[in-house]
């Protein structure tokens, strides 16, 4: 079968991808089954808030897999993909909106709460439509992607690379923040999109909604890494890990480095609004804080600690810091940034090709990393 | 206290203003003096119109208790006592009035509500109030008073006030005051019971005037229920006149607030023209170093505070070079520690140094808590320059302006004149040259960082009188500056003065139609915009220094 060959050509030789899809699968069997099955006191059952936490580190894996992507394989660093994965939340929390009908505090049958607390009288043109779970799920992807193809076209046109690109990523994140803020934009102002009863009629509150959506995570993120992995695999994807090596050499060969670049950055954006749209509905609130700088930082963080250019090394990243955050949040709360802030300096300064990069387990996996730099002679400007 | 300072008009002045006032209430008997308490009397008749001429005879004894009496009158706060149909002044204090006696001020104990009967006010009755007291103090020595009292005949426009007005506009010396009374004469002479000529004359003064408060009255003029058309003509023209003069105030107070932002981005950027500019360092931990300047303020002010409250003024001359040493030590400490190792990777840089910006909020969070320190303005730089069309320069913007453009300047003159300068940018062009020539380049990195640094640290002492100390302070300026560095070109002060004002003066321009958070939003969207058609900025290096 020419599915089970391409799976096959995926995963040979990769011992990194073939533990991470198998513990994929076997979280997305066990976790429902201790869930679900098993007694509450028993040893192996796993409680809700576990399920639900795990199912939140799930999409934060998918989130570093598509900044793994643009920037671990087309050396595009990206200080943006925070707005992609809060776009594609927003879609996923407006279905959910609409979803709330008539249980909303002021029972409004079409409008949800706070526009009938804003003293709006009808439905802005944008929430059209997202009453409709596809619609909702195509445009948790395509917004994103759109906005992506508009200011990739524009950046990687007019050659914006480096840490210019980074900086204006970084603005357009910080702009879109300024702009949810706002009230008039109808999109819930400060508070953002929340109290969410129920997602496709199954309450989000039941036990098996939560594991059906972690399980959803688990799914998605396997299959997001497999198709990163076939479009890295690909001619395309040589391409770009020339581009990220030597762009000007690339561009002198013939080829289009703008299209190549815009492309991976379009399906890194819309990978980065799927994982917003599997995250809503499970933490139960979208609001502007997700556009805000700093949360985009923290995702590149995840992929260097995990080491880029390795796929699932992005993902071990992701799951390990949020791990990390959670029990130094939790025990320490104001160690966190520190803890944070030292694992930044620790990383690039001991640890520059993450943990995949440094642990011996994960050497023989055939990804390409990034080339071995002399300090160069000269800062770069 | 409105009766500090308030001294009686000259007896002949009193005598034409009483018999004018009197003349014009009609039924008060001419020529006659009311003593205090009669006067007093009059304000509790029975009706409003009584009322109204009560009010103006007490005005006219000029007593210096009139002013006290009226404004409670018009705070609807006096009272006649039932017992003995004397006037108070009640002010509630819980449950009953604490009174005081309407003629001497002294205290006569407490009443219940239903002791006593209040002394009724309708809108007519408060503008005649008004007019009154603005008489009133139009001669009062305190000029700040006289400026009150114009402005407030101004607004009541009533004809009775005219006198007085004449009086004052006689006796003034302050060309400003005189200004205003001018103005306040010819507002109550554009009313129709004067003759076509006075009022046109009147127009023709307000004509001069660029205040918002002229505009609206020569509308009101210029309007069809104005009878006199030669009046409306008049007035039309002297509006079109008075709304250029002041959209070309407004241009002005624009363009001054957009310096003052753009000074203020000029101050936070311009530390990181130097580690982004001229190193290529991406310093994310920027913000952070502007915030160290704005807590050493915070600390200074209290040193001094409790060692020399008398100095407290002059703490910022002390806290400038102390911001710098701070803020350059904790850069050169950054630079030995963690970017020397990261030259020429700019992505790792730009991960470190946010690390690093963590680090330091969060240390700054824990030792000086998470809530925002009061740093105070010095005296000399409270206050502001009005001019008389209305616009308003706080000096404490006008001094962070002159502070920035002086930062600039010193930089400039670090970089250009000074050794350290010459090292600076030999390393930065030629590395290995520079290297072969004796220069330490190691220290020279250190030394230009601490600079930059200290840069942003002496900028946190700007800032921390407009803005709120608190830890957040520096993520407040980081996407900003960065903007300001890129848009105005990397590598060039020239470029980061001109970006900075320039974004400064858009952004306030745009405010008026798009609000304050929507212009900032198109002024990064224009900015993004920008940078695709010039990636390299306003005033980009040329030659080969671009490459690489």
């Amino acid at each position: 079968m020419p599915v089970r060959s391409v799976l096959v050509d995926l995963l040979a030789g990769n011992r990194g991808g073939q533990i991470l899809l198998a513990v994929l699968l076997a979280a997305a069997v066990a976790v429902p089954v201790s869930n679900l099955l098993l007694p509450a006191d028993s040893a192996l059952h796993v409680p809700t808030y576990v399920v639900s936490l795990m199912g939140k580190y799930l999409t934060f894996a998918l989130l570093a897999l598509s900044v793994d992507l643009i920037w671990g394989y087309a050396g595009v660093l990206s200080l943006g993909h925070g707005a992609f994965f809060a776009l594609g939340g927003y879609a996923m929390g407006m279905y959910m909106m609409r979803q709330i009908g008539e249980r909303g505090v002021y029972g409004h049958p079409v409008l949800p709460d706070f526009m009938v607390f804003l003293d709006w009288q009808e439905l802005p043109w944008y929430w059209h439509g997202f009453d409709w779970f596809p619609f909702a799920l195509v445009m948790a992807l395509l917004v994103p992607g759109a906005l992506a193809l508009v200011f990739g076209w524009f950046a990687f046109r007019s050659r914006v690379t480096g840490v210019y690109l980074s900086i204006i990523t970084q603005a357009m994140t910080f702009a879109l923040m300024l702009a949810f803020f706002r009230n008039d934009m109808g999109f819930g102002g400060n508070n953002g999109l929340t109290d969410f009863k129920d997602l496709l009629g199954f309450s989000l509150q039941a036990d098996s909604t939560r594991v059906a959506l972690f399980c959803a995570s688990a799914v998605a993120v396997a299959a997001a890494y497999l198709l990163c992995r076939f479009v890295v695999r690909s001619r395309a994807g040589r391409v770009l890990v020339a581009v990220r090596d030597a762009e000007a050499r690339v561009r002198f060969l013939g080829y289009r480095v703008e299209h190549y670049k815009l492309f991976v950055f379009v399906l890194s954006a819309m990978l980065a609004g799927l994982a917003g749209a599997l995250y809503v509905p499970q933490v139960g609130i979208i609001n502007p804080s997700e556009f805000a700088p700093a949360a985009s930082i923290e995702i590149v963080v995840w992929v260097a600690v995990g080491g880029r250019g390795s796929l699932y090394g992005a993902v071990l990243g992701a799951i390990l810091v949020n791990y990390a955050k959670t029990v130094f949040t939790g025990v320490l709360p104001d160690m966190w940034l520190f803890v944070l802030g030292g694992l930044f300096i620790a990383v690039t300064l001991f640890l520059p090709k993450g943990i995949v990069g440094t642990v011996p387990v994960f050497n023989r996996a055939g990804a390409r990393r990034w080339p071995r730099r002399r300090r160069s002679p000269e800062p770069a400007p | 206290m409105p009766t500090r300072g308030f001294a009686l008009p000259s007896p002949a002045a009193l005598l034409s203003g009483i018999a004018f006032l009197a003349a014009v209430a009609g039924g008060a008997p001419a020529g006659q003096a009311a003593t205090l308490e009669e006067a007093l009397q009059g304000l509790a008749a029975e009706s409003y119109k009584e009322r109204a001429v009560g009010v103006e005879v007490l005005a006219a004894t000029g007593h210096p208790r009139a002013i006290p009496v009226l404004e409670a009158m018009a705070k609807g706060q006096l009272f006649v006592r039932k017992a003995d149909g004397s006037i108070v002044i009640g002010d509630k204090t819980g449950k009953v009035y604490a009174l005081t006696d309407a003629a001497d001020g002294t205290a006569v104990g407490d009443a219940k509500k239903k002791e006593l009967k209040k002394v009724k006010v309708n809108n007519r009755l408060r503008g005649v109030i008004r007019a009154a007291l603005g008489g009133l103090t139009l001669l009062s020595s305190d000029p700040r008073q006289r400026a009150q009292a114009a402005a407030a005949v101004f607004a009541a426009r009533d004809a009775g006030a005219l006198e007085t007005v004449e009086q004052a506009i006689a006796r003034e010396e302050d060309a400003g005051l005189l200004d205003q009374l001018t103005l306040a004469k010819a507002a109550i002479e554009s009313n129709p019971e004067f003759p076509p000529d006075v009022r046109l004359a009147a127009v023709a003064r307000l004509a001069d005037s660029a205040l918002p408060e002229v505009r609206s009255l020569l509308a009101s003029l210029s309007q069809e229920g104005e009878a006199d058309a030669e009046v409306r003509a008049a007035a039309a023209t002297a509006l079109e006149a008075v709304e250029r003069d002041l959209a070309f105030w407004n241009l002005l107070g624009a363009i001054f607030q957009g310096l003052s932002l753009g000074s203020v981005l000029l101050l936070a950027a311009v530390g990181l023209a130097i580690t982004f500019g001229v190193m290529g360092v991406i310093n994310m931990a920027h913000g952070e170093l502007v915030m160290l300047g704005a807590y050493t303020t915070f600390v200074v002010q209290d040193i001094f505070r409790d060692l020399a409250p008398g100095g407290l003024d002059y703490s910022l001359a002390v806290a400038v070079p102390a911001a710098f040493l701070v803020a350059g030590a904790a850069g050169v400490a950054i630079e030995r520690g963690v970017i020397r190792w990261l030259y020429g990777r700019p992505f790792e840089t730009l991960l470190a140094t946010w690390g690093l910006s963590l680090i330091l909020q969060q240390l700054v969070r824990t030792v000086f808590g998470p809530t925002n320190r009061e740093v105070s303005s010095p005296s000399w730089l409270s206050g502001a320059f009005e001019t008389a069309t209305g616009l308003v320069l706080p000096y404490n913007r006008v001094a962070i302006i002159v502070f920035s453009l002086l930062v600039v300047g010193a930089i400039a003159l670090v970089l250009r004149r000074t050794a350290l300068g010459l090292y600076m940018r030999a390393v930065t062009q030629n590395r290995s040259m520079a290297s072969s020539m004796g220069i330490r380049t190691g220290w020279v990195d250190a030394a230009t960082f601490g600079l930059g640094a200290g840069i942003a640290g002496v900028a946190g002492v700007a800032l921390s009188q407009i803005d709120n100390v608190s830890p957040n302070l520096g993520q407040a300026y980081i996407v900003d500056s960065f903007m300001v560095v890129v848009f105005g070109g990397v590598g060039n002060l020239w470029g980061t003065l001109v970006g900075a004002m320039s974004l400064g003066v858009i952004n306030k321009f745009l405010e008026p139609f798009a609000g304050a958070v929507l212009a900032k939003i198109l002024v990064l969207v224009a900015i993004i915009l920008f940078i695709q058609k010039r990636p390299r900025g306003l005033f980009a290096l040329k030659g080969r220094a671009v490459e690489s």
